[in-house]
Parts: C-alpha cells; sequence; structure tokens
C-alpha cells in the first residue's frame, strides 16, 4: 500500500551542536503540505541553522529529518531535486545577467539547454523581471535581488520550498509584492517553510508557526492559538492628565484584573478576558464617574505581544 | 550517466566563473596587468645589476620566471575568490543542488586556468616585444606553456584548500603572499639560484617553481643542463599536489558549516 504522507517535512528531535555551543535542542517541527509553515524566533535563536539542517547543507549532530517524504540525512541528493532554498542575502552573482542565472541553475537541474531557457524566461516574467533580464544583477535594487533569489529557487519547481527571511531589509511595498508571489505558489500547491522577524508576516502568511529560542522550540500553533494563548484583550483609554490617578483608582475598585498606568503618553490599559463586555462596562463606569475618554479601544494581543511574551526571559519556560 | 552529469555540472561552473573573471574589472586588471608592469619593472630595474650573471640578455632569462610567479599569483586567486562565493552564500545555493560536490572545485581551479592561458599569452606578447625571443620553435614553446598552466592549477588547489579553511577573501589574499612570495623569490624565478647562500640553495633547487621555471627556460630557449628533468619533476608535483590536495578541498566543502 502507497501511504500518502501528510507532511512535507518532519523534524524529529533534531540537535545540532558546534563544539560546546549547543544551536538546537531536541527540535521537532512539521509542516503539513500545501501550506506555510512559520519559523519564528529572535537572532540567533537557531532559525538558520534549522533551514542548513532541512535544506541538506548541515548534517545534525542527532535526530531525524524527513522532506517531501525523503530521508534528508540519508539521502541527500534525492532531498535536493525536490526544494528549493532561498537565503538570506538574496545569493545571486552580481556579475551575471538575470536570466544567465536563471539559466545557470536550470542547466544545474540537468534540464535541457532549451528548456532551461524557457523556464528561465517564464519565471521572469512571473516575477516582473523582462526589463531588466539582461542586466547584470550588480545594478539590480534589493527588492529585485530576492525576487531573482527566489526564481533560482523555483526552476526546478520544487515541492518544498525554504525561504530564509526573505524579506528582511525590503521596503513594504516590494514586501507585499514578495508576499503575493509566496501566496501564488502556496496556491499552486508548493509547501513552504518561511523564517522570518516580522511577525506580521507571519500572521499574514503562515498556516502555522513555531517559536524557537534559544536552539529550544518554545510555542506552536496558529496564529490565533498563539493569540489566544495569552489570554487576555486589552482595553486601552486615554483620558486628560488631571484625571488619570482619578480613572485608575475607579477601574481598580471595579476590576479585578491588571492595570497599567502611562502617564506620559496618558494611557490606561487593562487586560480582560472577556473583552466586549469590560469594554461597555469600563464605558458606562466612566460615564457615570463624569470622566471623558480622548480614546477608548480594545485590541487583541498581537504576535509582537506572544513574541515577547514567551522569548527572551532568561530560565523561564515559555509554557508555565 | 553519473559521470556525464558531473562533467556537465563542472563545465557549468566553469562558465559562471570564467565570465566572473572576466566581467569584474578590477580581477582582470588584477590578473593581465599587474604581471606585465612586474615584468617591466624587473627588467628595466633588475637587467642592469643581475643581467651579466644570466647569460645575455636579462629578458631571456626573466619571462619564464615572471610566467612560473604569474601562475602562482593567478593560483591565490582561487582561493579568494571560493571564500568570496561562500561569504555572499553563493556556495550555499550550489550546495542546496544536486549537482556533483567536487563540480564547484573543478570548475572554479579549471576555470581559473582559462584566466592564466589568457594572462599567459599576453605576458607573451609583453615578452616579446622587450626582446624575448623562443630559439626551439613553437611546439615547443606550446609544451612550456602547457606546463605552466598544469603548474598553476596544481596550485589552485592547495589555494582552494587555504580559501575554504579561512574562508575570508580578504584573510586569504594576505594568507596567499605569506605562502606564495617565498616559493616565487627564494627560486630560480628573478636570479640564478647559485648566488644564493648555500642552505637557501638547497631550498631554492629542489622547490617546485624552479622545476617549472627552468622547464619552461629548457623548452623555449634550451642550453638548460638536465632540462627534461625538470619537466618530470613539473609533471611530477603538479601531480602530486593535485593527489594530495584535491580530496583536502573536496572534504573541507563536504564539511562546510
Amino acid at each position: 500500500m502507497y501511504m500518502v504522507k501528510k507532511y512535507a517535512i518532519e523534524v524529529n528531535n533534531v540537535s545540532q551542536n558546534f563544539g560546546n555551543v549547543v544551536a538546537l535542542k531536541n527540535v521537532s517541527i512539521k509542516a503539513e503540505k500545501g501550506k506555510v509553515t512559520g519559523l519564528l524566533g529572535p537572532n540567533g535563536a537557531g532559525k538558520s541553522t534549522l533551514i542548513k539542517i532541512m535544506s541538506t547543507l548541515l548534517k545534525p549532530t542527532s535526530g531525524q529529518v524527513s522532506v517531501d517524504g525523503v530521508n534528508v540525512i540519508k539521502n541527500p541528493k534525492e532531498t535536493r531535486k525536490r526544494i528549493g532554498l532561498a537565503g538570506q542575502f538574496a545569493a545571486v552573482d552580481e556579475f551575471l545577467t538575470g536570466r544567465e542565472t536563471l539559466e545557470m541553475v536550470g542547466r544545474l537541474y540537468h534540464m535541457s539547454k532549451s528548456e532551461s531557457k524557457s523556464r528561465a524566461q517564464e519565471l521572469l516574467e512571473r516575477l516582473d523581471l523582462t526589463d531588466a533580464a539582461d542586466r547584470q544583477t550588480k545594478t539590480y535594487s534589493g527588492g529585485m535581488r530576492r525576487r531573482l533569489d527566489l526564481g533560482a529557487s523555483l526552476v526546478a519547481t520544487p515541492n518544498v520550498l525554504f525561504l530564509d527571511e526573505p524579506t528582511t531589509g525590503l521596503d513594504p511595498r516590494t514586501r507585499l509584492q514578495l508576499w503575493n508571489i509566496i501566496r501564488e505558489l502556496v496556491a499552486q500547491g508548493v509547501s513552504i517553510l518561511l523564517t522570518t522577524q516580522y511577525l506580521e508576516e507571519a500572521d499574514a502568511l503562515a498556516d502555522y508557526m513555531y517559536v524557537i529560542d534559544r536552539g529550544e522550540l518554545i510555542v506552536e500553533g496558529t496564529a490565533e492559538t498563539l493569540k489566544n494563548s495569552l489570554g487576555q484583550d486589552v482595553i486601552e483609554l486615554k483620558v486628560a492628565s488631571n484625571l488619570i490617578l482619578k480613572t485608575k483608582d475607579y477601574l481598580s475598585a471595579n476590576f479585578k484584573s491588571e492595570i497599567t498606568l502611562d502617564e506620559a503618553t496618558r494611557r490606561i490599559s487593562l487586560r480582560t478576558k472577556n473583552g466586549s463586555d469590560d469594554l461597555l462596562k469600563v464605558a458606562q463606569l466612566l460615564k457615570t464617574k463624569n470622566i471623558n475618554t480622548e480614546e477608548l479601544s480594545l485590541h487583541r494581543p498581537s504576535l509582537d505581544d506572544v513574541f515577547l511574551e514567551v522569548t527572551g526571559k532568561p530560565q523561564q519556560e515559555a509554557t508555565s | 550517466m553519473s559521470l556525464l552529469s558531473t562533467f556537465s555540472d563542472t563545465i557549468q561552473i566553469i562558465k559562471r566563473n570564467v565570465r566572473r573573471n572576466f566581467r569584474i574589472p578590477q580581477l582582470l586588471v588584477f590578473s593581465s596587468i599587474q604581471p606585465v608592469i612586474f615584468l617591466l619593472l624587473f627588467n628595466y630595474v633588475f637587467g642592469g645589476a643581475v643581467g651579466g650573471n644570466t647569460g645575455g640578455s636579462y629578458i631571456n632569462f626573466l619571462l619564464p620566471g615572471i610566467l612560473a610567479q604569474t601562475a602562482l599569483f593567478g593560483a591565490i586567486q582561487t582561493g579568494v575568490g571560493l571564500a568570496e562565493d561562500l561569504g555572499k552564500g553563493v556556495i550555499d545555493r550550489l550546495r542546496s543542488l544536486p549537482i556533483a560536490r567536487s563540480a564547484v572545485l573543478t570548475g572554479r581551479t579549471l576555470a581559473d586556468m582559462v584566466r592564466n592561458t589568457f594572462v599567459v599569452l599576453i605576458m607573451g606578447i609583453a615578452g616579446t616585444v622587450l626582446g624575448f625571443r623562443a630559439t626551439e620553435g613553437p611546439l615547443r614553446v606550446i609544451a612550456a606553456v602547457a606546463l605552466v598552466l598544469v603548474f598553476s592549477h596544481a596550485f589552485s588547489w592547495i589555494s582552494a584548500c587555504i580559501g575554504l579553511a579561512l574562508k575570508d577573501a580578504e584573510t586569504v589574499q594576505v594568507a596567499g603572499f605569506l605562502w606564495v612570495f617565498p616559493l616565487v623569490f627564494a627560486s630560480a624565478v628573478f636570479v640564478p639560484v647559485n648566488t644564493m647562500p648555500t642552505w637557501l640553495q638547497v631550498f631554492a633547487r629542489n622547490q617546485p617553481v624552479t622545476q617549472v621555471v627552468n622547464s619552461v627556460r629548457y623548452l623555449t630557449r634550451g642550453g638548460v643542463p638536465n632540462g627534461p628533468d625538470f619537466i618530470v619533476h613539473t609533471i611530477l608535483w603538479s601531480v602530486g599536489l593535485v593527489i594530495v590536495f584535491a580530496p583536502i578541498a573536496v572534504w573541507q566543502y563536504r564539511k562546510i558549516k
């Protein structure tokens, strides 16, 4: 019986030591087929190391890795036929033209001359690089280089695509352009593993995400579950400076939850479990006390809040 | 099949590196104009002082030496180029493709040999303008050029090991001069070995650069005692260096982190 594998990537208990430095410690992740899986974490968390292991560039000290059903450690060459890798440095040769770059990669995948030519043309059109196709890439902007780098990873139509910080350093417009390309790829059935430092990027693209810090997996889930795991919405209000302390006292008397106060911005925030009910209560309370608010809002925690909550705290288990 | 794809991979990498060598202006200047300047400087600065010891016109003695020097300086660029590609992530991209492990390194050393061919031709023209004359016929001149190229290719593998070990282009460049300068100067490149102190003569006579220089002198101008021996020694050195350093470089390439 042929088993249809559900996962594009399975990483089991992978550890990586560089000398005495532990870069990854018992990391296990799974990436579903045809979805975007996000890998988040601060600089130096081990994201790139994990990408290198999954894309055959590095053999892990221990653990198992399979990509597209292939054992990466035992069969790196077979793995390489099924993956694409776009790194964080946009590794394009400055002295080659965009077209030459893509044609060379096609030839290195053992496509015929005419096949690699037509594939290059197709990708140049798709990535909106036709005008610059025959210029040396040293004349390209950062965004154009990223697109070409992405193009190079797409030449052989990979089943699994690794994108290591694909939009780092790009302006918002170019970033959106890349996001759209990534979404198109997913629509075509490509499985994508994406690392990023931008949480809004993970929020926008990733179906499921893993947060790693100091080489260890600390939380995982969809954007929603991660935000819910923080458990609390925040009500924020802004009042005139002479009313701040009074307002805070009223709130403290009526709500048990944590209240914080920022005198400089004249903002008071209140964490709450049932946001909309409490928002109504706050509004009524302030009305009866005759306090006018300049702003009153309820917001969900952002992924940034999650990120700051779970990473960067020394020696603390994030799940606790 | 596998051999065929290794060959085709290597061709692609050669193509890429040849384009690099010819499209980056400072590389082209470094590899072609600099040796000509060396040739002019040494010919006119040292020619008067040491020319008399070399039996006739100094340019006839000097050009074979400068060719060997050029070959070695060219070899330094193999390591520099690899370190640059490492730093820019190009090597990572290539390692993520299903290509032969040896192709990236073989492609690099062979492309550098192509550049060296070009440089040797320029040097030949410059030398001829300065008065160098080959007396032993065109076939021997071709043999001499081939020998220099094979020799430079062997040194490219040493340089590849250094490049992969040090990983930083500037460091590799500086290190290149550390190991290449003693080999070039303590040899028969610029002056006859018998003018050196005895202890240095032992090194200078037996080290590989002297073998290739004397081979080229023998092949282009004749009159070198035991000339054929130098050719045999050059070939043995070249083959030996490749046998030792090529596997080391491939091993280093596999272990890149």
